[in-house]
């Protein structure tokens, strides 16, 4: 068990060294000067030679990313083009609202799709299944923007019973918090919802036609802890891969539901930066949220372990 | 529990194309939704005005008979940048999935056969899928001048890992299975086993995956104009129509639901088309992914 | 004569799917007294799995359903319980040990823990104590070093011992009766005699009768008392098992003991007899006697109306399905 995870640790180092490889190489390889881009449509050729030379980039290419390497690896994400603010530190100011909505959404979409998948799996063929299976169709297609527009057009500007827009920190009370954030959330896990619910059913489907649910079946055991205990935990791993991969659906989705919603997040940071062409931030951002997509996928599959003891390193 | 085998001889199934409207509604219905979609954006000139006239003086107008589905802050006519935008939409959706699946299917071929390709290709793949696909599109598209072509770039370079863990994965497959020992061993040189045996294979989950990976496409594109990342303003695509006229929603809030029921109705009809084509062509492998 | 403890009553259940309906049991009737061990059996698709499985009502919810008879479980309908009810029978009073031990029991789950289950939820034990009982009951179906196995998950047993397993599980609550389909069928030779060998030790230990459903007369013969032989949803013969082997009343139940093999010192080797023909549809209705098509014996008679069943003279628990018993003991 060991030796698996210091290789599984070895490889998501190996696999964040390529995240870093590839994100300094867009800047470096994409078409059009960098130095140009980012000093903007009305700099003069003065200016944007001053640019180059502050930003090394006449060395070498590889001289230039170990500088860069280097650096991110002892913590500095670059400076702001725009506010001369290190990216670091406007990513941990705006850390809290990101984490705030992550956290309710991945919490409450997880618990929604996974009495959904288990709901339509128990009762197959019915109506409740083919709404399930419908709902989760549509919630899949339907953009995020799209939906948070529509939900603020109907429960805040209509019903008025929840605020159209902003963040209120935890700390200035419970409620406030939480109902800034049920709409984001509700239009940021929509879709993850959707791929949950799918595959939590057809990993129960699969573990519900087993021979030892009948067996569970033969000595008694109630309808909850059949579908729960028995069959769930069964049809665990593909379900917790999906909640991993899902992840990345969450990631891209903060940056849209920050800007719908008016949340001052990390997302937000990013939006703004990329009017503004400030590369060090958009760069930043990435390999920050990069980092979190394959930590929480190491995670999940130290997870198998525990589901499913078959499957042993 | 057993039941005779004899229990198990079934009624063959009717033939006939109202019966394979029955026994695939799914795909039916998505291939219907879109075909008349795409017919719209084809004939866009002809059922819809003019998506770029801009009448001030009849800015913000509800649906009407004139504006079927209003006008916006500009005074153009919703109904006509809609159907004008569906061009976008689809020929982002279709550029993206030909140009990742070509991609793919080549790296992935390399992949199955050769062992140090795989290796590296395979780690490249794992770093390029650990960017989330939207961030990266933004950075590509922050880099460089705004245009289709480099949206269609920026979107299909994240989409492309995903197929060649999928073309790979099939190659491994067939390779294992004993007729292709058999043909090698009568002296079929490799082009022939790939053009005969292992290109076929590879066609159901490839379709299969295409169609969501055009839906992704759609999705991703139209999120990226949102954020201004995306098609340059001009343009008019649904993502920068939402945009553009977010702060209208609770004045005009046909200007935003126009291109964005559209959008969904697209997204949601291939989709749709994906999971019926899965259902019909039922590639395991594709499942798993 | 003692009230029986299992007194089935013209059992029919039915399959039903987009293709029409399945009679997999159309009419049997059978009892089971105390302690005492009856074996089913009959071949594939007779119907003994189903009857099996209609006992407890563990049918494929949309698919098989009892649609006629009763089955009486120490006074009680079962038919006529509730869910909540028939839960409280399953396990409990009734414990049932299916085929395929490599997939029976839950991978992920210990097995102390799923043996433990029944305990708790029958007899509302403590986590405590049903571990204990767990234990007991390892070492019962002689499990080598049960306490440390208790938290053993079931791939790290062998077929074998998770049959064990599986029989410890149902006997936990120390039921009055074991339904066990085909427990043997999927084990090697030498461990199908085993496990065998363990039921019976059990039953003389615990006094449950068992129900024995399985294709082997070599089984039968080793461990059941009375046999009930089934072709195509209904008892074609019913005997106490020495009678069945020593003088078979019904032609199928011959054309049985003649196909399998019967070494015996000194004679020249047979070849193996088959019964012509196959079994027929249940789909539709059948008429008169279902083994007439393929029967040597065969009249007008039986395929005119279904044959009751007669008893063989001279032995009183001894009855077959058939027109011509007197025939067929003759030749």
């Amino acid at each position: 068990m060991g030796a698996f995870i210091i290789r599984r640790l070895l490889s998501t180092l190996l696999v964040m060294g390529l995240v870093g490889v590839f994100i300094f190489l867009l800047l470096h390889l994409s078409p059009g000067d960098p130095a140009a881009i980012i000093a903007g449509d009305n700099a003069t050729p003065a200016q944007i030679e001053a640019i180059r030379t502050s930003l090394g980039l006449n060395d070498p290419l590889h001289v230039q990313f170990g500088r860069w390497a280097m650096r991110v690896l002892s913590g500095d994400l670059g400076i702001s083009i725009f506010s001369n603010v290190p990216v670091a530190t406007l990513i941990a100011q705006r850390v809290w609202p990101t984490l705030s909505l992550a956290f309710t959404t991945i919490v409450l979409a997880v618990t929604l799709a996974l009495a959904a998948g288990v709901l339509a799996a128990w009762k197959a063929g019915s109506l409740a299944d083919r709404l399930v299976m419908i709902l989760s169709v549509v919630g899949f297609s339907v953009p995020v923007f799209v939906v948070g527009y529509l939900l603020i057009y109907v429960f805040a500007i209509s019903l008025r019973w929840l605020p159209v827009q902003g963040y209120s920190p935890l700390a200035e009370g419970f409620w406030p918090w939480a109902s800034h954030l049920i709409l984001p959330s509700t239009a940021l896990g929509l879709a993850y919802v959707a791929l949950i619910a799918r595959i939590t059913r057809t990993a129960m489907l699969d573990v519900l036609a087993e021979d030892y649910m009948r067996t569970a079946r033969a000595k008694g055991v109630a309808t909850g802890p059949m579908l729960f205990k028995h069959a769930l935990k069964s049809a665990g791993v593909p379900i917790v891969t999906v909640v991993g991969i899902g992840i990345a659906l969450l990631i891209g989705g903060v940056v849209i539901t920050e800007t719908v919603f008016n949340l001052p997040g990390i997302g937000r940071l990013v939006v703004d930066a990329i009017s503004k062409r400030d590369y060090p931030i958009i760069q930043g951002v990435i390999l920050l949220f990069s980092g979190v997509y394959v930590i929480i996928n190491l995670l999940v599959d130290l997870s198998y372990t525990l589901l499913d003891p078959r499957i042993r390193y | 529990m057993t039941v005779a085998a004899a229990e198990l001889a079934r009624v063959p199934p009717r033939s006939g194309l109202w019966h394979f409207v029955r026994r695939n509604p799914t795909l039916v219905g998505g291939l219907v939704v879109l075909a008349l979609i795409a017919l719209a954006a084809l004939i866009a000139p002809l059922i819809a005005g003019d998506p770029i006239a801009a009448k001030p003086v009849n800015r913000l107008r509800p649906p009407s008979q004139i504006n079927w589905l209003g006008t916006d802050q500009l005074g153009r006519d919703v109904w006509a940048r809609t159907v004008y935008g569906a061009r976008i939409s689809l020929l982002v959706g279709l550029s993206v999935a030909t140009i990742a699946m070509s991609i793919g299917l080549l790296i992935g071929l390399l992949a199955g056969f050769s062992r140090t390709v795989e290796s590296v290709v395979m780690r490249l793949m794992d770093g390029l899928m650990a960017i989330p696909a939207i961030l990266l599109a933004i950075a590509f598209v922050s880099l460089s001048k705004a245009s289709v072509s480099i949206v269609v770039a920026a979107i299909a370079l994240p989409e492309i890992p995903r197929v060649v863990r999928l073309v790979r994965s099939v190659v491994l497959t067939v390779r294992e299975q004993p007729f292709i020992e058999a043909a090698v061993a009568s002296g079929t040189r490799l082009p022939k086993i790939l053009r005969r045996h292992i290109l076929p294979a590879t066609v159901p989950p490839l379709i299969v995956q295409a169609t969501y990976v055009a839906a992704s496409a759609i999705l991703i594109e139209a999120a990226l104009s949102f954020l201004g990342a995306g098609t340059p303003p001009e343009v008019p695509t649904w993502g920068n129509m939402i945009a553009s006229s977010r702060v209208y929603l609770g004045l005009a809030p046909w200007t935003i639901f126009g291109p964005g029921i559209a959008l969904a109705l697209v997204v949601l009809a291939v989709n749709l088309v994906g999971d019926g084509l899965r259902d019909r062509l039922d590639p395991r492998i594709a499942r798993r992914m | 004569m003692t009230a029986p403890l299992l007194d089935v009553k013209d059992l029919k259940t039915h399959f039903f799917n987009a293709d029409g309906v399945t009679r997999a049991v159309d009419g049997l009737s059978f009892t089971v007294a105390p302690q005492e061990t009856v074996g089913i059996v009959g071949e594939s698709g007779c119907g003994k799995t189903v009857t099996a499985l209609s006992i407890l009502q563990l049918l494929p919810p949309r698919l098989g359903r009892i649609v006629g008879g009763r089955i009486l479980f120490e006074g009680a309908d079962l038919t006529a319980l509730s869910e909540g009810q028939l839960r409280g029978v399953r396990g409990n009073r009734i414990g049932m040990i299916f085929q395929e031990p490599m997939t029976s029991l839950n991978p992920v789950l210990s097995i102390g823990h799923q043996i433990a289950e029944a305990v708790r939820i029958h007899k509302g034990a403590s986590a405590s104590a049903a571990r204990a009982r767990a234990t007991q009951m390892l070492d019962l179906v002689k499990i080598p070093d049960a306490a440390r196995r208790l938290d053993d998950y079931p791939h790290q047993f062998s077929g074998g011992m998770r049959q064990r397993v599986m029989i410890a599980m149902a006997l936990a609550c120390d039921p009055k009766m074991l339904i066990a389909d085909e427990p043997t069928t999927a084990l090697d030779v030498t461990i199908q005699a085993q496990v065998l060998k363990l039921m019976l030790e059990l039953k003389a230990k615990t006094g449950a009768a068992i129900v024995l459903i399985t294709h082997d007369l070599g089984v039968v013969a080793e461990t059941c008392q009375r046999v009930v032989v089934m072709y195509a949803g209904r008892k074609v013969e019913e005997a106490p098992v020495g009678q069945l082997f020593a003088q078979p009343a019904h032609p199928y139940t011959r054309g049985l003991l003649a196909s399998i093999a019967r070494g015996k010192a000194g004679a020249r080797a047979r070849r193996l007899k088959e019964i012509p023909g196959m079994v027929p549809s249940l789909r539709e209705p059948i008429v008169g006697c279902a083994f007439a098509p393929r029967c040597q014996f065969a009249i007008d008679a039986c395929r005119a109306q279904l044959p009751g069943l007669r008893p063989v003279a001279g032995e009183p628990q001894h009855q077959a399905a058939c027109l011509r018993i007197g025939e067929v003991l003759a030749s």
